[in-house]
């Protein structure tokens, strides 16, 4: 049997008395399609960053295809093939969307050990980014200084610097989190046309989303996991709707009860 | 296909015409002013040590006070060098340039763990104890009296250190040249993309795969190294070391050069070491007591009305012009 690509066991982190992550366990398989939801505050972003490595956990261990890097730090992770996106886009302003892409593409190709050749006359890396640029739609936007662009397309920057690292396991935290509905469709269908064979890790509010992206969906509340199944298995949960949809949710549903 | 020359970040290797200007002006201070070649010869030197500076703070993005430390070292090895009777120059400054380098190296994994004002306090701390401890090491220093006692081989053999400078002047005008040349590969590399990437973003960095400490700490002594040179020089064409060599004083003076110049450019240091350094010996000639205060206004004044230096306001003139 193989091992999954990424598979997490027993994590704990907790701040003084604040427990935000308790005995979390997770699996994912190669090219799985895998949402987390939960209420806000419930630690998702917490969770997110003990996977990719920049918050230690105070206990629990994270295989990534089965080898254990609970003591490795990011940048390590990264080459692994672990790569995550951010809820608030965390990329390099001042620079162009090129420049950007430029940044993760020679990164990856180990191309900054390089002291002396010119990074304009690499023309394998300017060929990926240019790949890329097509692949995202971003041409338009290429030499334009990143915080003048629209936000939607800070997102597909965001998700293209990740595809650049070529990921087996992609942590995508919020990826349409903020962005003007005009523009969100780019985004998700840039999202549908990831590379099927790597497993993504989705956070998400929106259960329409959800729905049409996962084939597995986690319930995180309160640092715990509530419980993992299907999507239409989650949702029909009385528990989840307890505790995610909350009163409101719980009102509806009554209401629709009462009508019904 | 993408358009390099689009992008000022993949571009820099790319020549630029201006800076044939930089080295015609040097060749012309040579021909029309051979009274002057002393303080050329200390620009020289000085642009050197700011491109280094330059290299660390403008480019790693490496906030330090403490870069005096570097071109003191240099300074005092090209001094003991030839005091120990190797004096052939360009091995002595090169040698020199790397035991700044390989002190910069077993430092940088401590220091450049820090960021910010944590960074700059600490790097000036290392830079008041490593001058302190140079004073009282009179044995290896001397002290107040500094290094003397010791001449150079002739350049290549064949060029005698003559009492015009002459020699003295192209001696480090072809250091700056060939340096300036090399560091410039440097930050057009992928590796120095990389290290502009550290400065904008480092978190972000580590989260594309960059070892980011390990890349600051290359480009730190890559900058020390070069530093070094630029002391080695100074003591080879001084003949002379002293304690100023190690002061805060030095560090400050890179430093307003590199602002004034145009920081994270390179070229910025080229035209602030002169300006700079006239500025600095007409101003003490004109009032010995008073001189710091044009120093400080024209530092006001650049950075007040030019962002990027005194490139950065050339630049705006220029644009403003060829727009009419």
């Amino acid at each position: 049997m193989t091992s999954p690509a990424l598979q997490a066991r027993g994590l704990r982190k907790a701040y003084g008395a604040l427990v935000v992550t308790d005995d979390v366990d997770l699996s994912l398989a190669g090219g799985c399609r895998h949402a987390l939801i939960g209420p806000n505050g419930a630690g998702k972003t917490t969770l997110v960053g003990i996977l990719c490595g920049a918050i230690r956990p105070d206990a629990g261990r994270i295989a990534l295809d089965g080898a254990d890097v609970t003591r490795e730090g990011p940048h390590r992770r990264v080459k692994r093939g672990l790569v995550r996106t951010f809820q608030v886009s965390s990329l390099f302003p001042n620079f162009s969307v090129v420049d950007n892409l430029y940044l993760a593409i020679s990164e990856h190709a180990g191309a900054t050990t390089n002291l002396f050749r010119p990074a304009g006359r690499q023309s394998l890396l300017l060929e990926r980014v240019d790949a890329l640029i097509e692949r995202m739609g971003l041409q338009d936007d290429a030499y334009r200084q990143v915080s003048t662009i629209a936000y939607g397309k800070q997102r597909l920057l965001e998700l293209a610097i990740a595809l650049a690292l070529e990921p087996k396991v992609l942590l995508l935290d919020e990826p349409a989190a903020g962005i003007p509905s005009a523009e969100a469709g780019l985004v998700l269908d840039a999202i549908h046309s990831l590379p099927a064979d790597i497993a993504i890790l989705m956070i998400e509010h929106d259960m329409q989303m959800v729905r049409r992206f996962a084939a597995e969906v986690s319930v995180l509340v309160n640092g715990r996991m509530l419980m993992t199944g299907k999507p239409e298995d989650v949702m029909s949960s009385d528990e989840v709707r307890a505790v995610y949809l909350g009163r409101a949710g719980n009102q509806r549903f009554a209401g629709d009860a009462r009508a019904g | 296909m993408i358009a390099v020359e689009r992008s000022p970040l993949l571009s820099r290797h790319r020549f630029l015409w201006p800076e044939t200007l930089f080295w015609l002006a040097a060749v012309a201070v040579y021909l029309l002013f051979p009274q002057y070649l002393a303080i050329a010869t200390s620009v020289m030197i000085m642009a050197l040590f700011a491109v280094s500076y330059d290299l660390a703070i403008g480019f790693g993005g490496i906030l330090t006070l403490g870069h005096a430390v570097f071109f003191g070292i240099g300074a005092y090895s090209a001094a003991w060098i030839a005091l120990l009777g190797w004096t052939e120059p360009l091995t002595g400054a090169l040698a020199s340039g790397m035991i700044a380098a390989a002190f910069a190296g077993a430092l940088g994994p401590f220091l450049l763990r820090l960021t910010g004002l944590p960074l700059i306090m600490v790097t000036l701390g290392v830079s008041v104890i490593v001058h302190e401890a140079a004073n009282k090491a009179g044995w290896l220093t001397g002290g107040d009296d500094g290094l003397t006692g010791f001449s150079m081989s002739p350049l290549l053999g064949w060029f005698r250190w003559s009492v015009f400078g002459d020699t003295k002047y192209f001696y480090a005008l072809a250091w700056l040249l060939v340096i300036f040349y090399l560091v410039r590969r440097v930050v057009a590399s992928p590796f120095g993309v990389a290290l502009q990437g550290i400065r904008e973003n480092a978190l972000r960095m580590r989260l594309v795969g960059t070892s980011t400490l390990r890349h600051l700490v290359v480009a730190y002594s890559i900058s020390a190294g070069v530093a070094g040179v630029a002391g080695a020089v100074s003591a080879q064409t001084n003949t002379f070391v002293g304690l100023g060599v190690l002061s805060l004083d030095t560090t400050i003076d890179g430093l307003v050069i590199v602002v004034l110049g145009g920081i994270g450019t390179l070229y910025g240091s080229l035209v602030g070491a002169p300006v700079y350094m006239l500025v600095k010996h007409f101003a003490q000639q004109w009032n010995p007591f008073y001189w710091m205060f044009v120093i400080g206004t024209l530092l006001i004044v650049v950075v007040r009305f030019g962002r990027g230096g005194l490139l950065g306001m050339a630049d705006v003139a220029l644009k403003r012009l060829l727009r009419r």
